[in-house]
Formats: structure tokens, sequence, C-alpha cells
């Protein structure tokens, strides 16, 4: 059966939203636009026994005690048995009750440093014994998905598919949104999650590449006028909790403009969120001296408060900006606490994470204490533009002609003016700004777009994979005691392989041991651009070591513990992810899927 | 940015595609008369329609939506209108509260607070109430027409949505200044009420534990 939707997910980090668009409406004419991907309001707990729909679904899971409502009190119209939540009301009471919030699952995805498929969320507080029953990164990102899986469903409840069966998200051409620098193995378990949500066959795509979709498709044919051949598109998305670039170069094929993704950045852990927080800390310190000491409640409603003033529309009226933190009592105004910020301390505090830096800036770390917490690898140097820097400085040969900006932080149009000027300013010319359909909602309606455009009726980027990928094989040397045997790498899948191809090392000399699990280091590297499949690097440190990648061959005609030797094969899915194979020397031969291991890595 | 209104062509091409599918798919056809009974356009496909006024309710007149919205629920069960419509409107005041305080500003003694203060919380109030008012409800004027602009109201004029002031004397046309723009709900997406006893919790007690 094929789709009758194309369907839009942006799973974020802080924010999800939900876009599709009919693929059976035809033009209404010659000439005539196709119909656009319309964004979808996700019904969600706001207030015990409340749902309500809103545009945004907030990417929070809050696991409730059994106490704390009576039953049915987070009943979804779907499901009256639901006994967690998912949404606006999650992020509220996760404010107050932090230890039962389960908050940027999907950054704990791409966090190498853990066993993503472990129940670690939320993580438990030392010392501290509690009764919540966690759950592990891939399962926060599956109840996420199937909250928007519901909700579709439900939007489309009066619908019937080809079959008289009610519409079935899993029947729709599903596109899901990754951040451009998760590596194949966070990809992997996006797809895990998405197939544990019971949506068993899903697209990914590259968060700024969908918020260029987004551009493309409300630009409609005026996209044409707007970039010319040769331009380089530099999209900058910062969202809630993470920054991301991509450089996207406008190209022409047999005379229609064609668009392909050159490079990805670094996964940063450092978005909008930070801001506020930071604004709350300046109005705390305020508060502070004059004697007043926050709880955890004050805390966040001045965070809030904050969020406000920063994204109030008439940020420019002159005057400082008031802040107000309400009695938690019945009374409002006893036990108000207020502060004020100036101006001119908004915008230095905002600006403060995209200071003024040259072209050659690189991101400060700080030396981390010897012994840090378990938790998520924040970015040390909380200047965006830093960031930016070092990725542009990494891809040199791209210059940048126009830029993009998605993300609600760019709702502050003086942080868009000083990032346009500053990256203008480094590249020698000024940048052509492209407008954003919305800096909220792109990445889903542009995901949408993205099925449209594979279902032949849109423009489609070509991107392939955004690292060269290396296999690490051990030197045939006398062991040493005390010393490793040295490892050399081995190209397996090139930069820029594209989404259904394949590559075959039939010679790499390794074996395996049958009836044993067999590991291989697994390297990657963004900045060799030309290394073919097969090629040799012989200084891993060169390299970024990623999670090991093993295979375990059942005993079947070989004794258990002899050694085979195996060639290895690598193919980049349609569904976008990377898969990795043994292939046996003999014929027919045999294949095992190599898959990426979960264990924590010995750090 | 989506909102961008389909041409003539492709408002003919609708008709036709409705029309075809109306003949062919039944329950297409119910959503397309629960449109037009309900005299109310959804937003985009999965934003929360209002469903029309249960039958038992007299014509709603145009100012009055109906305060019960059910965003994907079957239609409410049938309870006595009096009820249905004041847990509806227990409930706004539930939401006005967890959003605004409205409930805590309004029973606030006010003496002995500075106007600084007060107006510190009514920008709070005020916020929160806006915010909650738009989230539930798209309200626009009654007239287009800017305040202070001549005003003729011919005859038949709904008397109800327009109201006279001033020298009230003989037969329309009548004509006038705009004094006030009135006010109208376009839209009521409030989500399903509690029920009940229940509906009278505005704000629950909070406790909280060391």
């Amino acid at each position: 059966m094929s789709a009758r939707y194309a369907v839009g997910i942006d799973l974020g980090t802080t924010n999800s939203a939900l876009a599709d668009v009919d693929l059976a409406v035809e033009p209404a004419g010659p000439g005539e636009p196709l119909p656009g991907p319309l964004p979808l309001s996700v019904p969600q707990i706001r207030a015990p026994f409340e749902v309500s729909a809103l545009e945004l679904l907030p990417s929070f899971i809050y696991l409730p005690s059994p106490h704390e409502a009576p039953p049915g009190a987070f009943a979804l119209p779907w499901d009256p048995a639901r006994n967690f939540v998912v949404g606006r009301y999650a992020k509220e009471r996760g404010a107050q009750v932090p230890g039962r919030l389960v908050s940027s699952s999907k950054s704990w995805l791409s966090h190498a440093a853990v066993d993503r498929r472990s129940a670690l969320l939320p993580l438990r507080a030392p010392g501290f014994d509690d009764d919540i029953v966690r759950i592990s990164p891939v399962e926060a990102g599956a109840r996420l998905l199937t909250h928007l899986r519901e909700a579709w469903e439900a939007a489309h409840a009066f619908e019937t598919g080809d079959d008289g069966a009610p519409m079935r998200l899993a029947d729709q051409a599903v596109t899901l949104t990754v951040p451009a620098s998760f590596d194949p193995q966070a990809r992997e378990l996006t797809v895990q999650a998405a197939s544990l949500a019971g949506l068993a066959k899903v697209t990914l795509l590259e968060e700024p590449q969908a918020a260029l979709y987004a551009w493309v498709q409300g630009a409609g044919d005026a996209w044409r006028a707007q970039v010319k051949p040769g331009d380089v598109i530099l999209v900058v998305d910062v969202g809630g909790g993470t920054s991301d670039y991509s450089l996207i170069r406008v190209g022409e094929e047999q005379g229609r403009l064609s668009l392909e993704r050159l490079a990805v950045g670094e996964h940063i852990l450092l978005g909008g969120d930070n801001i506020d927080l930071a604004l709350a800390m300046r109005a705390a310190q305020k508060l502070t001296a004059d004697g007043h000491k926050l709880d955890a409640w004050q805390m966040a409603a001045l965070t809030f408060a904050c969020r406000q003033v920063k994204e109030e529309p008439g940020r420019a009226e002159p005057g400082p900006a008031a802040l107000a933190i309400p009695g938690r009592g019945s009374g409002l105004l006893g036990g108000m606490l207020r502060t004020e910020l100036s101006r001119e301390e908004l915008q230095e505090t905002a600006l403060a994470f995209f200071p003024d830096v040259p072209a050659d800036a690189q991101p400060q770390s700080a030396r981390r204490a010897g012994l840090s917490a378990l938790g998520l690898p924040y970015a040390q140097d909380p200047a965006i533009t830093r960031h930016l820097a070092a990725f542009l400085r990494k891809n040199a040969t791209a210059r940048p002609t126009a830029i993009l900006f998605n993300g609600g932080v760019f709702k502050d149009a003086a942080l868009r003016d000083r990032v346009a000027t500053m990256v203008g300013g480094w590249t020698g010319a000024p940048l052509k700004r492209l407008e954003a359909q919305s800096l909220d909602l792109s990445v889903a309606l542009g995901a949408a777009y993205s099925g449209m455009a594979r279902a032949g009726r849109g423009i489609r980027i070509r991107g392939g994979i955004a690292r060269s990928y290396y296999v690490g094989v051990e030197a045939a040397a006398p062991a040493i005691p005390g010393f490793a045997a040295p490892v050399h790498a081995v190209c397996l899948a090139p930069f820029g392989m594209e989404e259904g191809s394949a590559v075959d090392l039939p010679d790499l000399e390794v074996g395996a041991f049958v009836g044993e699990t067999t590991a291989f280091r697994f390297f990657s590297s963004a900045d060799r651009r030309d290394d073919r499949p097969g090629a040799r690097c012989d200084d891993v440190t060169e390299l970024v070591e990623l999670s090991p990648i093993e295979a375990t061959l059942p005993a079947q005609d070989a004794p258990v513990g002899s050694v085979i030797p195996v060639g290895l094969h690598a193919a980049v899915t349609e569904v976008g992810t990377l898969s990795l194979e043994l292939v046996s020397h003999e014929s027919p031969p045999r294949h095992w899927r190599l898959e990426f291991s979960v264990r924590e890595s010995a750090e | 940015m989506t909102d961008q209104l389909p041409s003539l062509p492709a408002r003919i091409w609708i008709a036709i595609s409705c029309f075809a599918r109306a003949l062919s798919d039944a329950r297409f056809a119910s959503i397309l008369v629960q449109l037009q009974a309900s005299n109310a356009l959804p937003a985009a496909p999965g934003a929360v329609v209002p469903l029309p006024p249960p039958p038992s309710l007299p014509p709603a007149p145009a100012l009055i939506a109906p305060i019960v919205a059910a965003p994907i629920a079957a239609p409410p069960p049938a309870l006595p209108d009096v009820a249905t419509s004041q847990e509806g409107a227990l409930h706004l005041l539930a939401i006005l509260q967890r959003e605004a305080r409205l409930l805590d500003f309004c029973e606030e003694e006010l003496t002995g607070f500075s106007d600084a203060a007060i107006g510190a919380a009514a920008r709070l109030v005020h916020s929160g109430c806006r915010k909650a008012l738009r989230e539930h409800l798209d309200l626009a004027p009654v007239r287009s027409e800017a305040e202070g602009a001549p005003v003729t109201l011919s005859a038949g004029f709904d008397a109800r949505a327009n109201r006279l002031t001033g020298n009230i004397v003989g037969a329309p046309p009548f004509s006038g200044t705009l004094k006030h723009h009135g006010w109208k709900a376009l839209k009521v997406k409030l989500p399903e009420p509690v029920r009940g006893e229940a509906s009278r919790l505005l704000a629950p007690a909070e406790v909280e534990l060391s």
C-alpha cells in the first residue's frame, strides 16, 4: 500500500512537533503550487484531568507517583489508563519535582559513555533511594514518538485507508529528524526507538537539512531567484538544548538547481535554555543581594519570567524589564519578590552567548575535575559563535554565501544580526539572509516536505554520510607486555556515501572467531574527506573513536574457537543508517550483521 | 506562513474533489455536515475543531459560541445544559487561576501594597490571562470599523450585536459614531471540562514534602 500522507516528525531535545501533507491532493491547476505541509497540534495533558492541543509537544516525560493524583488524572483521549505524562504538564511539573522528570532524552541517546538501552533515566540522585521505575534513553524516545503517533492517528481518526481500516501512521511516509551531528549508533538507536513506538519504517533526515527544505517549500518558485549555483548556505540551528550547523551547496544539474549537503558540525549541548538560565541567575543574584534566598519553585518561576521577557515582542521598548516572582501561597502580592533587568543587561546576557570573535577563535575547554559526575557532556564554552568559527574553519573550502537560521533563540533579531554580520566579516562578504517560515516548526514542516520530495513532488537535498568511517585492524606483531598491539584504521565508508549504496572490502585481512564475539574498534573522521574505501590511516589518534562494533558467529561447521577469514561490507540504508556486515570468503558468502556495542566504553 | 487562502481555481478543484469524496465516503460527508453546522472553520488538520452545539440547546446566537468543545473525544454525555455551562465556566476559572493566578489576585486585599507592587502583579496576571485567552479563544471585534468612525445601521440590523446609546429616536437607518468595537469569540477551544462535583475544585492545595 503506498503512503497517503508524508509526515514529518521533529523529535527535538526540548520540543517536538508534527506536520503532514496529503500526497493524494493534486495541484489546483497548471502553474498552481502543490499543497504544502501543515503543522498538526498535539493533544497533551495540561493539568490533571485536562487535555488540550498545542503546536509543540515539549519533549519531557514525567513519571508520577501512584499517590500524587487520582486514577485517570493523566488519561489521554486515546488511552484512559495512561500513567505517565508527556508534554507541557510534564515540563511544568518536572520543574517542581525534578527527581521524576526525564528530559533531554535525545542528548542521552547520543551520549556514548553510557549504555543507552539500560534504564537510567531520570538519573538517580546519589545516596538516595526512591521508588521510580526508570526508563532507558531509547524507551524515552519511544514514549515521545508513541505520543506523536497516537496524536497523528487521533487527528486522522475520521479517515480510513485503502483497506477500510483506520489510518495508521506506520503506513505513511514518515520522516524523522535527527541532529546532523548524530553518529551511526545514535541514528540506529533512534530507529530502534521509532520501531518500539510502532513505526517500523521511518526515514531519517538531518535537522538543518529539514530547515532548508522548509525554506525551499515556503519560498516556492522564488527560491531559485534567491540563491544561485555556487552559493553555499550555512544553516545555524540553535534549539533549546543543542546547536547544530550544516553547510549546503547550491549546484546545477541538467540545468536545474540542486542542493548538496557538504558538512555538518559536532554535537554541541548548548542552546536557548542556557540563555534563560543565565538571565535567571543574573536576576537571582540581585535578589540574593537584597537578602532573599530562592527555593526551587521560585527559581523555576524566575526562569519562566526571564524566558517571557526574552521572547517579548516589545523588547525594544525603553526602560528595564520587570521580573516578579509571585508569592507561593494564595497571596499573590504578599510574598512577591520583584527585581528587574535593564535592557542592557538582557542584551548583554544573550549576546554573551554570541560574542564577537575573530575567525580563528577556538572554543575553550575548561579542565574537568578528575571525577566528573555521570551526566550529559555539556559544552564547556558557552560561546556559540566560537563553536561556529571552529566549524567553518574545519570546512574552509566551502565559504558560506547565504545563511538560514532555525530555532526559537533566533526570534531575537539582534542575535540573527550579530551572527550574520560576524560570519560575513569572517568570509569577507555579507551573507544573503534567507527568511525561515517558522523558527519553531520549520524542521517538522521540512521533514514532511522531504517526504513529498522523495515521492517525486519536490527538490531533494543530496547528502550521503557526513563523515568517513574506519575499522581498526590490529597488526600481527609479537606481543610486548605492557604495550597494546599497534592498530591502524581502514576506511570502510567514505564521506558522502549516499543512501542505498554499498561498499565491499573483501581483501581486508581480518579473521573472526567462530562461536565467539568478534569485536572491532570503530572510528570516524569529519576531516578526511578524500579517503576511498580501503584507504589506510596509520595514526588512529587523528580519528574519533566510537563505540566498538561486534558480531557473534554461530558455530555451524567450523569448530568453536577456530578463525575464519572474513571481509567487510558496508551500506548506507535507505533509512539513513549505516549497516555493517562481516562476509565470509566461502561461496556463497555468509553474512553476519555487525552491531554497535552498547556496553559502556572504558573511559 | 501556512494560512494562505486557496485561489479561485484551487477552490474550484477543492469543491469538485469534495463533491466526489462526499459521494463515495459517508464519514467524510458527515465531517462536512459538522463543519457547515459549526459556523466556524477548523484550523490546520489536527487542531481543535469546535463541535456544533448539542441539538438540545436553543439555536446559538452568533455572539455566544458554545463553551464546550471537545478536541478529539466523543461528544460529551448528555447532561443538563445548566450544569454543562457551569462546569465550563468553572473550568475557565481554573485555567485562569493556573495560568494567571486570577483568583489569588481578585481575592487579595490590595490596601497596603504600593502601586508599583500592584503593577508588577497586574503584569503577571495580564500576561497569564492573555496567554490563556489566546490559547482557548479566537477573539475578534464585532465591527471592523475603527472606533470613532461614523457607522450607519440599516433596517433589520442585529440589535443584539450593536447596542445603541445616546439619542435613540425614530426608525433605522441610524447613523452614529462607533464608540466600542465590541468583542466576539470566533472560535472556542476549551478542553473538555471536568464533570460533576469535581468541577468545583478550582486550584488544589499544595503540600510540599520534605
